[in-house]
């Protein structure tokens, strides 16, 4: 289909599924990590900042490796999860896991910024009318900073389907099973007659990268006439 | 429904002491801006901790220090107008009276109250397209539709321009009138509070100077410097009695008759009428050959110098009160003393039509 060789085909849909879901995974809790450092005071806070700003400016490769220490098989936290049958080292679950915490402090800045361009004030005439925190939170933030999720999400998306350096170093370039588009065109750069290939995976991510900003901008138009600032 | 607020709170530069009550209709908190009345609005709604000190509403304690008892804003039933209205952006007029009703314990019927404050015509709009009157309009609605035990306004005409104000003073003296919440009306204006509140408590600087019936704080020359001697003035309650052909309406009141323009009631109604001290003028006989048809005979009550050349004076014409503002020059050598009789007069056009009202 399209010209593509089963390998590379195999190399998109894996991009495409980690990608996805390192996103939907890594929301939530960015949306909880960015609520705290908008929203409240607490000892702690710019360590808990420094910590998610890490993946930025460690190098790929030393965040890659720290994540085989403590999610490999015989790390702290990989021995633990192995009992219930949860793994990541060299799966493509790994390699979500990877993309998810590089492209993590990129979704909790788009996040924080959307939650403190909200008037926390508004969340207070919600509790003046009997709403709850929670309640508060998301009949009125939530549908507010709904463009900034989807800025946030798009970011993340983009920067798990580029993700490389972490991803190599933690689960390796296997084929099928952990071999995203750009491991995959560094594979078949290292081989000789590998460039047509290489040049057609290139072409491919452009697709995907222009294809998914288009979406996100139609979409963050939809969301922003809908919640009345159109 | 009584509201008891007693609150200790440490303010920037002063410090915040407190306590009254606020029972059924309007009571008006009074005072200069940074004079500690958000504060109090805060404390009530529970958006803000103080220091020390109990809030009850009824038998319900919405905050004890002592008792370390803190009820949430959510649980309390306080309906809060913000200043800036504060009107959730996402949603429509309708969607923003209907997330009140989500949460109220008794679901009422929106239409009437969408009827009293004319909203109507509004209610697919969003925030953003609205005026800052209309908004006020909404906000209100919004409050009333929470089901409170209490409404708390916190200057909700201060964001707007005078004709602005105009829109909606009537829309809150018909909710004073049609509605038995109690509301606790936080302003710095005294002619908003002139024409809304029963009661008045001032504020100076995080402490209460004065509190009482509006008319008789208002007309009380120890009150002048709290209320500002251009503002300073009495509250008349005066019956309709005919609307002359040239405009001019002929009123009762305990005292006498005046004749004043610019009065929309209909014969038989009850008004009020906020007449400034700056614009009553007083003669020891009654004048002749005067053009003012508005002379009222009335007795001396009260005598106080100012500070500066002016003195104050209050006066009993009938039931009510009157109070002119004169020269302390004027008041020696007229010799005013509590007791004299002499008239006041009062400039038929020096009561401006904002400050009559129902």
């Amino acid at each position: 289909m399209m010209g593509l060789r089963p390998e590379e085909w195999a190399a998109l849909l894996l991009s495409l599924k980690v990608s996805f879901w390192a996103t939907l995974c890594s929301l939530p809790l960015a949306l909880a990590v960015a609520w705290l450092l908008a929203r409240r005071d607490f000892w702690g806070k710019s360590l808990l900042s420094a910590l998610v700003h890490l993946p930025l400016v460690l190098p790929p490769v030393v965040t890659g490796y720290l994540l085989l220490l403590t999610f490999g098989r015989n790390g702290a936290i990989g021995a633990f999860l192995e009992q219930w049958g949860i793994v990541f080292a060299f799966r493509w679950t790994g390699a979500a896991l990877a993309a998810a915490i590089m492209g993590f402090p990129l979704v909790v800045r788009a996040l924080r910024l959307a939650i403190e361009a909200v008037d926390p004030r508004l969340e207070q005439a919600a509790s003046t009318l009997g709403a709850g925190r929670w309640a508060g939170f998301f009949l009125v933030t939530l549908p507010l900073i709904a463009p900034g999720i989807l800025a946030g999400a798009v970011l993340g998306f983009a920067k798990a389907m580029g993700e490389f350096g972490a991803t190599i170093t933690f689960v390796a370039n296997i084929p099928g099973e952990t071999q995203t588009l750009p491991s995959a065109i560094y594979a078949f750069l290292q081989i000789p007659g590998g460039e047509s290939s290489a040049l057609r995976l290139v072409g491919l991510s452009l697709v995907v990268a222009v294809g998914a900003v288009l979406v996100s901008e139609w979409l963050a138009r939809r969301v922003a006439e809908r919640i009345g600032r159109g | 429904m009584s509201l008891s607020v007693q609150i200790t709170h440490k303010l920037e530069g002063f410090l915040l002491d407190v306590a009254f009550d606020a029972g059924s209709g309007v009571t008006a908190l009074f005072g200069p801006s940074g004079s500690g009345k958000t504060t109090i609005a805060n404390v009530i709604a529970g958006i803000l901790q103080p220091d020390d000190g109990r809030v009850t509403l009824q038998d319900q304690v919405l905050f004890d220090a002592k008792a370390r008892a803190c009820l949430p804003p959510h649980k309390r039933r306080i309906g809060y107008v913000f200043q800036d209205g504060r009107l959730f952006p996402h949603m429509t007029v309708d969607g923003n009276i209907r997330f009140a009703m989500r949460f109220a314990r008794r679901r009422g019927d929106p239409g009437e109250v969408v009827a009293l404050l004319g909203l109507r015509p509004l209610l697919q709009r969003r925030p953003g397209t609205l005026s800052g009157g209309e908004k006020q309009r909404v906000a209100l609605a919004r409050a009333l539709m929470s089901d409170p035990e209490i409404l708390v306004m916190d200057e909700p005409l201060a964001a707007l321009d005078e004709p602005r104000k105009a829109e909606i003073l009537p829309y809150l003296e018909k909710l004073r009138d049609q509605t038995d919440i109690p509301i606790l009306y936080v302003s710095h204006s005294v002619a908003e509070v002139a024409r809304l509140a029963d009661e008045m408590v001032i504020l100076q600087q995080g402490r209460i100077v004065r509190q009482g019936p509006t008319e008789e704080v208002l007309s009380d020359p120890a009150a002048m410097p709290f209320v500002g001697v251009r503002e300073a003035g009495s509250i008349l309650r005066a019956t309709v009695v005919e609307h002359g052909p040239d405009g001019l309406v002929r009123l009762a009141i305990s005292g006498g008759e005046l004749f004043l323009p610019g009065v929309d009631a209909n014969i038989g109604s009850t008004i009020r009428i906020r007449v400034l001290a700056q614009d009553i003028l007083l003669s020891l006989q009654r004048p002749e050959a005067l053009s003012s048809r508005n002379i009222l005979p009335v007795e001396v009550e009260a005598l106080r110098m100012g500070d500066g050349p002016g003195a104050a004076v209050s006066l009993r014409a009938g039931e009510d009160r009157l109070l002119a503002r004169i020269t302390a020059q004027a008041a020696r050598e007229l010799e005013l003393a509590p007791g004299l009789h002499c008239f006041a007069i009062l400039k038929a056009t020096a009561v401006a039509k904002s400050n009559i009202g129902n």
